[in-house]
């Protein structure tokens, strides 16, 4: 190593890798992530990426990013603001360069700041120039043309030497922070090593990124970040959507019941598709329906037959299978909908996130059609959350809509693996024998004869003699089920399902709050995906001196027991979501209390400053 | 699960105590009669019977079966249906539909549940109009139909339901009606004993709003010679003496023909098992609507991979090569680390 290289500590960073959707940008972060992860760091990220699969190259349009936050403490969020850019070419330069804050570094790829490419971006003059950038560090390092002199002879192809640019990158930011060689060189075997060649020179391009980094003279420090401090225990790396996937296998072993997923594919739900049909080996049983009606419609057939059914889908999805959800409400069977949330209307921004379906998940169906939604609040979490869903849906005969969303799908954290003999059993308790008898003394089955207590009905997938049934979409009479067009009945059947999902609060936990000082009186409340950032944002408001509680909502409905008087015991309530305000609305309508909306819609999660900004308004405003 | 002998059943035992409510002279009702009839003979258990439907009258139809069913959404029957079909293996599940609920609304899940060939007993009573919402057309009415949504005839072209179920390459496809109880439960009865997805029109009389479609070739007086039954493995022949009959010019189009004119080696022998879908789909086209002869029974019936058995099928290998999932394993699947 040169003299003259100095190793600092630091408590974390935030780094972000960003090039053409093709440069293999996400491989980078990722790859980044597993070997932070490994060395102990807790860690938060948040792949960014276009909706086009490769937008012409080197547009913005085109950009695909990584960010990830490496510490030595517990995190919750992916960093408000990166340390280092890595930008592959001019538009990764261009499209990230408004959310660097001054003194941050800069590491660009000079090879690609050629004047077409500049053009491309939208560049006149090149920002290396024209001191656009003095305020930062910059790094100019050749990536494309080391890349392609060390895999000169490693049996590549100039082009496919010039792809493995991004390994380049690595290694030099591995250098930078320390991270060891051994591990990467040895995933990198494991992962090309179908083809050799390919193997061969990524690893050359990543061994010189390193080198360049030790032998170049042009850093003056490397940095350490050491282990955070875990609870003991076996750690993964987990991104929502696998999560998610995980926690339904396990829901199933729980129940057990067989897992069936009757899907369509849409960003950014198909992860889980893809993960459950790997896991056949579970008795998982997945279906790529023709469209998302099927998908939802064959869940539902597989929940009469006997199946814990599950759907996925996001955006669009969620609308088209509103009637089939209406029907699993008359029926009553269970049925799981997981709502990868994205930026909507429409097609919206399919790749970016947005918690904007509230609203649509607690009413979008015609007629009184209550249904259980939750939402999950880490990519971690997401795996608690279908468990979650699947004892509400199983134990309450009902369709569940969980709500994820983009950013927790695809970003990831540590998780502490559970012990599996501990997971929380479900029971089907499926009906076995005939509830009534008829008018002339013979045994028979009521499909909706009910328990007294909970107002569940009883499951009995076909199979049984004794228990055929038939159930429908039109009103059932109270009991017996045949079809009743009475008035009279059709108010109690409306009431008893609305009832009936209102008692699941009975099951579920009452109000956590967050508040060390226990004499908050400003109220952050927020729910599923953004707990990283309000978290974060309260905490710093915490350190400057001031009282603030955070109520975090997983049950979006029923709501837990107490959440109406505990709401009622602060001065002001601030409600940051990533729509226009829609847990907002229901705060006020169902409790009558000042909720104030922090909305943000860019597609974008929230940062921790911007929590903290309204925050401090709110404390200023009420002192 | 029983494993006693199926036990001798009658249609009463078929039948719920539920009032059947079609309007009185429907087709539908000799429909339900002639299955009710057909199902003690096939040697299936109630228990593990199911009928699923959709909206349309046609779609009433579970609620008047003693066994288990579900009466689930316009055109969505075949999705359900797969969903359960896949699942329970062990279960005989057929679909009622309308040509409104199967071939306009659900137009989508019907071929793809046929090409996919999963097992399900599809019974589509073809009226040629809608019924439940009082007499619109339907994507089976002809060109020109007055109804009141087409005060000034219809300018849709109609489906031709067979030929949709051929194009779809349904592996079991049929045409019975409902003036024929015989004819009927013989269809029904091949089309449960298929293993795939098998596709049944019935042409149905909907006395209220389109009241003798199908006289035109279904009335007594006039069905032999307007008829064309299908017998598999017979030269294809119809009329009152069996003197018309079908050939194949050399071009590939099907004529019907005088038998005198061709003799009867000339003319078409039908195969219902030809792997090849075209001379089914020909057999489909030969009528231009049920004012001409027009075919019946069985178009075609052969073998392909059951969609459920496939992919039950995975599932059993990956237990079988893997053993039964493990889930502390599957959290190892991806690099963990250690915190002492």
């Amino acid at each position: 190593m040169s003299e003259s290289v100095t190793t600092e500590k630091r408590d974390g960073v935030v780094v972000r890798f960003a090039g053409d959707s093709g440069d293999g940008m996400q491989l980078t972060g990722d790859r980044f992530t597993e070997i932070s992860a490994v060395l102990g760091n807790d860690l938060a990220t948040f792949p960014d990426y276009p909706a086009e699969i490769r937008a012409p190259a080197g547009t913005l349009a085109g950009v695909s990013a990584f960010q990830v936050h490496i510490s030595d403490h517990e995190i919750s969020t992916h960093g408000d603001s990166p340390n280092v850019l890595v930008a592959m070419n001019p538009a990764g330069l261009k499209a990230n360069i408004a959310v660097m804050e001054r003194g941050t570094t800069l590491i660009v790829n000079i090879d690609a700041f050629d004047e077409r490419s500049l053009t491309k971006a939208g560049y006149t003059l090149s920002p290396l120039s024209d001191g656009s950038l003095s305020d930062f560090d910059v790094y100019e390092v050749p990536m494309t043309s080391i890349t392609q002199e060390v895999c000169k002879d490693a049996g590549v192809k100039p082009r496919d030497a010039e792809r493995s640019k991004n390994f380049f990158a690595l290694g030099l930011v591995s250098w930078l922070f320390t991270r060891p060689i051994e591990s990467t060189v040895k995933w990198i075997d494991a992962r090309f090593g179908a083809k050799p060649q390919i193997a061969e020179a990524n690893t050359r391009a990543f061994r010189a990124g390193y080198d360049f980094g030790e032998t170049a003279e042009l850093f003056q420090s490397r940095y350490e970040i050491t282990a955070a401090e875990f609870k003991e225990g076996e750690y993964v790396n987990i991104s929502g959507n696998t999560a998610l996937s995980w926690g339904l296998i396990a829901a199933s072993r729980q129940a057990n019941l067989p897992l069936f997923l009757g899907s369509y594919p849409i960003t950014p739900a198909s992860d889980i598709l893809h993960e459950l049909s790997k896991r056949k080996e579970f008795g998982v049983r997945t279906f790529q329906a023709e469209d998302e009606i099927a998908g939802v419609g064959a869940a539902l057939g597989a929940a009469f037959g006997g199946s814990l059914a599950v759907t996925t889908t996001s955006g669009p999805g969620l609308d088209l299978k509103a009637e089939m959800i209406g029907l699993a409400v008359s029926l009553e069977l269970p049925l799981i909908i997981v709502d990868v949330q994205r930026a909507g209307p429409s097609t919206g921004l399919p790749t970016k996130t947005e918690q904007s379906d509230l609203l649509q998940a607690l009413n979008g169906r015609h007629g009184e059609s209550p249904v259980p939604v939750i939402a999950a609040m880490t990519p971690s979490q997401c795996f608690d959350a279908a468990i979650e869903a699947a004892r509400i849906a199983v134990t309450y005969r009902t369709p569940v809509i969980l709500l994820s969303d983009a950013y927790l799908a695809n970003g990831s954290e540590p998780w502490l693996l559970p012990d599996v003999s501990k997971l929380p059993t479900i029971d089907a308790n499926f009906a076995t024998t005939t509830n009534a008898i008829a008018d002339d003394g013979t045994p028979e089955f009521y499909p909706f004869k009910r328990d007294e207590t909970t107002l569940v009905r009883p499951w009995a997938p076909p199979g049984l003699e004794g228990l055929e049934h038939r159930i429908g979409g039109l009103e059932k009479a109270d009991g017996g089920g045949n079809v009743s067009y009475d008035g009279a009945n059709h108010e109690r059947m409306t009431q008893i399902r609305r009832a009936r999902i209102e008692g699941i609060a009975d099951s579920i936990p009452l109000t956590k709050v967050e508040d060390p000082s226990g004499e908050a009186k400003v109220c952050v409340v927020g729910w599923g995906s953004t707990y990283g950032a309000l978290n974060a944002g309260v905490e710093r408001v915490r350190a400057t001196g001031h009282k603030a509680a955070h109520i975090h909502l997983t049950h979006l409905y029923p709501l837990p027991k107490d959440l109406g008087s505990m709401l009622k015991g602060y001065d002001s309530i601030l409600v940051p979501e990533l729509n226009l305000g829609q847990l907002s609305v229901i705060l006020r309508s169902e409790f009558l209390v000042d909720a104030q909306s922090l909305s943000k819609v860019r597609g974008l999660p929230f940062k921790a400053a911007e929590i903290e900004d309204a925050l401090m308004a709110m404390l200023e405003g009420s002192s | 699960m029983s494993t006693t002998a199926v036990p001798i059943t009658t249609r009463k035992d078929w039948s719920s105590d539920q009032e059947v409510r079609w309007c009185p002279g429907c087709g539908d009702y000799s429909i339900l009669s002639a299955l009710q009839m057909l199902m003690p003979e096939l040697g299936v258990r109630r228990e593990k019977t199911v009928f699923v439907s959709g909206i349309g009258c046609a779609s009433r139809f579970p609620y008047y079966m003693n066994t288990y069913g579900m009466h689930s959404i316009h055109g969505r029957a075949p999705a359900i249906a797969t969903g359960l079909s896949v699942t329970r293996p062990d279960l005989d599940v057929w679909v009622v539909c309308g040509d409104g609920d199967a071939l306009s609304i659900g137009g989508n899940h019907l071929i793809h549940a046929l090409r996919r060939n999963v097992r399900l007993n599809i019974l589509m009573f073809n009226n040629q109009i809608y019924g439940l919402t009082k007499g619109q057309y339907s994507p089976t009415s002809e060109e020109g139909k007055v109804t009141k949504s087409t005060p000034f005839g219809s300018i849709d072209h109609p489906f031709n339901p067979i030929s949709l179920a051929i194009g779809a390459e349904a592996t079991f496809v049929a045409r019975t009606h409902d003036m024929d109880r015989a004819h009927m439960q013989e269809v029904f009865r091949r089309a449960q004993e298929h293993n795939g997805a098998a596709f049944v029109e019935v042409y149905q009389n909907c006395n209220v709003f389109n009241d003798g479609a199908f006289a035109g070739i279904t009335a007594k007086d006039v069905r032999s010679s307007m008829i064309i039954s299908l017998q598999h493995g017979e030269p294809i022949r119809f009329g009152v003496e069996n003197e018309r009959g079908v050939i194949q010019k050399s071009d590939g189009r099907l004529e019907i023909v005088n038998v005198a004119d061709v003799g009867v080696e000339a003319l078409l022998v039908h195969d219902e098992h030809r792997e090849d879908p075209g001379l089914a789909f020909a057999l489909s086209r030969l009528s231009n609507g049920v004012h001409e002869p027009t075919p019946t029974g069985v178009f075609r019936a052969v073998e392909r991979s059951e969609y459920g058995n496939d992919l039950n099928a995975q599932v059993h290998d990956a237990e079988a090569a893997k053993g039964p999932g493990d889930l502390a394993a599957l959290f190892r699947s991806a690099t963990t680390w250690t915190v002492d």
